[in-house]
């Protein structure tokens, strides 16, 4: 039970993590970007291949996949975003969509679709016994990431310049650059933080579950968004409670009920919750004013 | 002063008050501008220039193209036609957020607070431009993010100080009752340490006394600050009260340019804007 309970928050800590970047990215920008999931396999990819072929140790892989994602996010959203500012969202949608192709398919070229084993980072690292349970240390290593990257993440928006300047752009675009604030390079902040992040939980997801291909993100990327939507889009918080609650109902549907059914029963949840309460769990009303 | 170090209205003039000699150097100087919106022209041939430290005032009917101005002015809409100096500097091609940097800064006729952050966090989003560190700095907490931002929360309750607001910081701004919000919305754009100050309506929904306390606080402004303030109202005794100088706008045409007592005694405004006054007596 325990068991179950712990690896659940440990799946949902790779949710939330990836949760994150829909949310922020919607809150200030307004748009869904679906090619989220997609980053997350190419920082799955290019710490694999600095770690099997350049032969990196696992920590400096991990920083380059950070930094090759960072800067890959800031340039899908200065490519394909940016002309679209002033569009209809679902223009902008489509295009999110035909990114996340391209992605999928760029990379199917590049390592060919038949599946990497994803290397043990933490091979040498006893599990940690409490009583009956036991922990591994990939578990240990995400719930505490998730943890300071959540802490980190918030006092980032709340308390500092940019930050402020974020919360700012996503209440009122307009009024925030009638205040001198560079809009643009706001919302490129805001991708490089998500496309980041998104790199740490490739490369988290990846130590927990090691197949590695070029569909491997859109899975998790469905079940993030998922988890921003239940816990409420815009909202940081919101992510990371969508996340865990998701993670732990997903293993807990998989081990007491069935594992084929444990999809299904995650999106009923997501449907019943949006029925009782549209905004997600700790989404804000919003009023439109007439 | 000298002469050669000042730059003058130009007389005569197509501007503000042509006859006279501001003896200030310009901070904003308009020429035949307009803009059209599909076929029709909302503003054409507005034609101003303002001194530094100079209160103006801008009025005329509803739908006159007043804030649509203000819009232009600080690039909301790219002028048709036209030129916009800023302290002798064209804002061609400028965004709005370039426009703030160079010293325009504005309220709204419609609150646009931002309303989920704290009184404090709207200052401190006007002086963005004017809090120097990096994003290194702020993800690392190094020494540089500690001193800026006590440098601008010092900063943020010093401006809130000027309406008496410095309680009302940790407070979100939502929150605020309406006066509070309006008066927040000058303080923010205060922040933003502009030579030029627009004001949209500041005296919506204000009581007499809050109008009072109001003209006395533009005029505070104005001789603190030492800028100019341009600003659009309907409240004919806080118009008359503070301003200078005044454009009254028809149609999207300025009819007339004076002080008050020439506005107030001018046939066409009395026609055109004050003739309510014509029909009662």
């Amino acid at each position: 039970m325990l068991d179950y309970l712990i690896s659940g928050i440990s799946l949902g800590s790779v949710y939330a993590i990836i949760a994150l970047g829909y949310t922020m990215v919607y809150g200030i920008a307004k748009m869904l970007n679906f090619a989220h999931g997609d980053v997350i396999m190419v920082g799955g990819y290019v710490s694999f291949c600095s770690m099997s072929y350049l032969g990196w140790g696992p920590l400096p892989a991990i920083l380059f996949s950070i930094l090759v994602c960072t800067l890959l996010g800031i340039t899908i959203e200065r490519m394909a975003y940016k002309p679209l500012r002033s569009a209809t969202s679902l223009a902008v949608l489509i295009t999110a969509i035909g990114v996340s192709y391209l992605l999928q398919n760029l990379a199917l070229i590049i390592w060919s679709s038949s599946p990497k084993v994803y290397p043990d980072l933490f091979g040498g690292v006893e599990p940690v016994m409490i009583g009956e349970t036991r922990l591994s240390f990939a578990t240990i290593v995400t719930i505490l990431a998730n943890i300071i990257i959540m802490v980190g993440l918030t006092l980032f928006t709340n308390y500092t310049k940019i930050g402020k300047a974020m919360r700012a752009v996503s209440e009122d675009k307009g009024a925030a650059t009638l205040m001198g604030i560079n809009v643009n390079k706001t919302i490129s902040v805001t991708f490089a933080i998500g496309s980041g992040l998104a790199a740490i939980a490739g490369v988290l997801l990846l130590a927990s579950y090691p197949t590695l291909q070029p569909t491997t993100g859109s899975m998790p990327g469905i079940k993030a968004f998922t988890a921003a939507v239940f816990g409420g889009i815009g909202s940081i918080p919101g992510a990371m409670l969508g996340g865990i609650l998701l993670g732990v109902i997903e293993i807990f549907a998989k081990a007491y009920i069935s594992t084929q059914l444990s999809d299904a029963i995650v999106f009923g949840v997501l449907i019943i919750v949006l029925i009782v309460k549209p905004t997600g769990l700790l989404g804000k009303k919003v009023s439109e004013k007439v | 002063m000298s002469k050669q170090e000042v730059k003058l209205v130009n007389v005569p003039s197509p501007n503000f008050i042509p006859e006279r000699d501001l003896g200030k150097p310009l901070v904003l100087e308009t020429n035949h501008l307009g803009i059209d919106f599909g076929g029709l022209r909302a503003v054409d041939e507005f034609n101003i220039a303002l001194g530094a430290t100079e209160i103006a005032g801008l009025i005329g009917p509803n739908g006159a193209g007043k804030t649509t101005i203000f819009n232009m002015l600080t690039k909301v809409y790219q002028p048709t036609r036209g030129t916009i100096m800023l302290n002798g500097r064209d804002t061609h091609n400028m965004t709005p957020a370039q426009i703030s940097q160079a010293g325009i800064a504005r309220t709204f006729q419609n609150i646009r607070l931002f309303d989920k952050l704290t009184v404090e966090e709207n200052v401190k989003i006007g002086l963005h431009n004017h809090i120097n560190y990096g994003l290194p700095s702020g993800m690392f907490r190094l020494p540089k993010y500690w001193r800026e931002e006590k440098r601008s929360h010092e900063a943020a309750l010093k401006l809130l100080d000027i309406f008496g607001m410095a309680d009302l910081a940790g407070k979100e701004a939502g929150s605020l009752p309406y006066g509070a919000q309006r008066r927040l919305e000058i303080v923010r754009a205060l922040a933003t340490q502009p030579q030029l100050l627009l004001l949209d309506e500041p005296a919506a929904g204000m009581n007499p006394s809050e109008t009072e306390e109001l003209m006395n606080n533009i005029r505070k402004i104005r001789d603190d600050f030492q800028i100019a303030i341009m600003l659009i109202e309907h409240d004919m005794k806080l118009v008359m009260g503070i301003c200078e100088s005044i454009a009254v706008l028809n149609f999207g045409r300025i009819i007339a340019k004076g002080t008050p007592s020439e506005i107030q005694n001018n046939p066409q405004v009395i026609e055109a804007y004050l003739g309510t006054n014509k029909e009662r007596g």
